[in-house]
């Protein structure tokens, strides 16, 4: 890579490296894989560079990054056997429009062991969404998903993330 | 707009993401419809529970390090970018010297021959290019203060004006400090606002003509910019918060400016 065009590559990735990190971070649920697959990214970023035609580099680079995070996490279920996963296929039929109940203020290792929990698509869109505070849109280019599904993911996160705060403030100090 | 309809777009609704037709649509229903109201009360409540900055993750320096190692570098002089040779800032900075070396008057001649677009443009890569800095060197402010009184007299005898800094921890946007920055060649005072690990860079300083007074949006990188004029001055909003909270973020600053010249 030339010197200028490594400057132009910095410049495009490294300031959303919190970003991309914060993804990486949610998807493996761990700080040394998430390093990994954001490094991966980087340097598959850099080698697809020349095609990046400008534009929001924030998107690019994050898309990058979940389609390394998905590769990892696949093989790592193939490894380890894990149960099949049934979210990186399925066609839910939950409700679109789920009920939501009250829930107060949890405490920050709830949250996080909530969210943990959902699938990793799920998770995805919540952490793009809630915690990266990206668009619709945004969502869409990231995950190469049309709009609609991208709202489908978001209501299933959210309603399964509600159940399970719910339940953990019934089963605590209520 | 009945039930079914209105708790279908409850999502997209609170996400900011409805058309202005349909938003306002959904608004009046919910004033009508408590059972409605109620689950976007619940749904509201979820987005508050997980408002907690610690629940983002930000990139540990090791991995900057890594990064940096990671690509083979065909350059003699390797660029670190967490210290102050940021390309686009080493171009602001050079450009300021130049720009001062022949003098204010022949500088603000330069800018004020530009067209306003062209300006605009160039002010914006500024922007981008100060809001990435301060957040990439640890250099996000120089007095560190969640209080306005500290800040705002921080700036006095250092600046030939007095910028006015806005309180809005009440709405979620907390003060984190203020600092001095160059915007391509003239001083700015910078106030800093965090949204949960988001940093929001308002640049402040005296309006030129030129700048619009209505709020114009302008994207660089992902980055969100905000510009307008008020009373007198200039300002520039930046953050990569999404649009929404941005356009909020705004509201509420001008709203807290005074409100002298609107």
């Amino acid at each position: 890579m030339e010197a200028d065009e490594r400057r132009q590559f910095e410049l495009t990735t490294l300031p959303h490296l919190d970003a991309a990190y914060n993804l990486a971070r949610w998807l493996t649920r761990d700080e040394h894989a998430a390093e990994d697959t954001v490094q991966e990214a980087y340097c598959r970023a850099a080698r697809y560079f020349k095609s990046f035609r400008g534009g929001d580099g924030r998107v690019w680079f994050l898309s990058i990054v979940r389609r390394v995070t998905f590769d990892w996490l696949e093989k790592r279920r193939s490894q380890e056997a894990l149960p099949f996963n049934e979210d990186l296929h399925d066609q839910s039929d939950e409700s679109a429009n789920p009920e939501f109940v009250a829930i107060r203020k949890c405490d920050e290792a709830t949250v996080r062991q909530a969210l943990e929990e959902l699938s990793p698509l799920l998770r995805e869109v919540i952490a793009l969404r809630e915690i990266e505070g990206l668009s619709y849109q945004e969502i869409a280019t990231v995950t190469q998903v049309p709009m609609g599904t991208v709202m489908s993911r978001l209501s299933r996160g959210r309603s399964q993330l509600q159940q399970r705060l719910a339940a953990s403030q019934e089963g605590g100090s209520a | 707009m009945n039930c079914e309809e209105a708790v279908s777009l409850l999502q997209p609704y609170t996400d900011g993401e409805l058309d202005l037709v349909r938003h306002l649509q959904i608004e009046q229903h919910l004033q009508r419809c408590a059972a409605c109201a109620e689950q976007e009360q619940h749904l509201r409540s979820l987005r508050v529970a997980i408002a907690s900055p610690s629940l983002r993750y930000q990139a540990p320096e090791s991995l900057r390090a890594r990064l940096q190692a990671a690509l083979p570098s065909e350059t003699a002089t390797p660029i670190v970018v967490r210290k102050r040779s940021m390309p686009a800032f080493q171009l602001a900075t050079m450009a300021a010297g130049v720009l001062l070396l022949v003098g204010m008057s022949a500088t603000m001649g330069m800018l004020l021959s530009h067209p306003s677009s062209l300006m605009d443009e160039r002010l914006a890569d500024a922007v981008f290019a100060d809001h990435v800095r301060s957040i990439q060197v640890d250099h996000l402010t120089d007095v560190v203060s969640s209080d306005r009184h500290t800040v705002k007299p921080w700036f006095q005898g250092k600046l030939d004006f007095a910028p006015d800094v806005p309180d809005l921890s009440e709405h979620g946007y907390t003060m984190s400090g203020g600092r001095l920055d160059y915007l391509v060649d003239r001083p700015v005072a910078a106030l800093v606002y965090l949204r949960r690990l988001h940093a929001i860079n308002v640049f402040i300083r005296p309006a030129a003509n030129e700048e619009t007074k209505a709020v114009r949006s302008l994207t660089r990188q992902g980055f969100h910019i905000r510009q307008w004029q008020q009373s007198g001055m200039a300002y520039w909003a930046i953050s990569d918060l999404n649009d929404e909270e941005l356009d909020e973020f705004v509201r509420l600053f001008r709203a807290a400016l005074p409100q002298a010249t609107l």
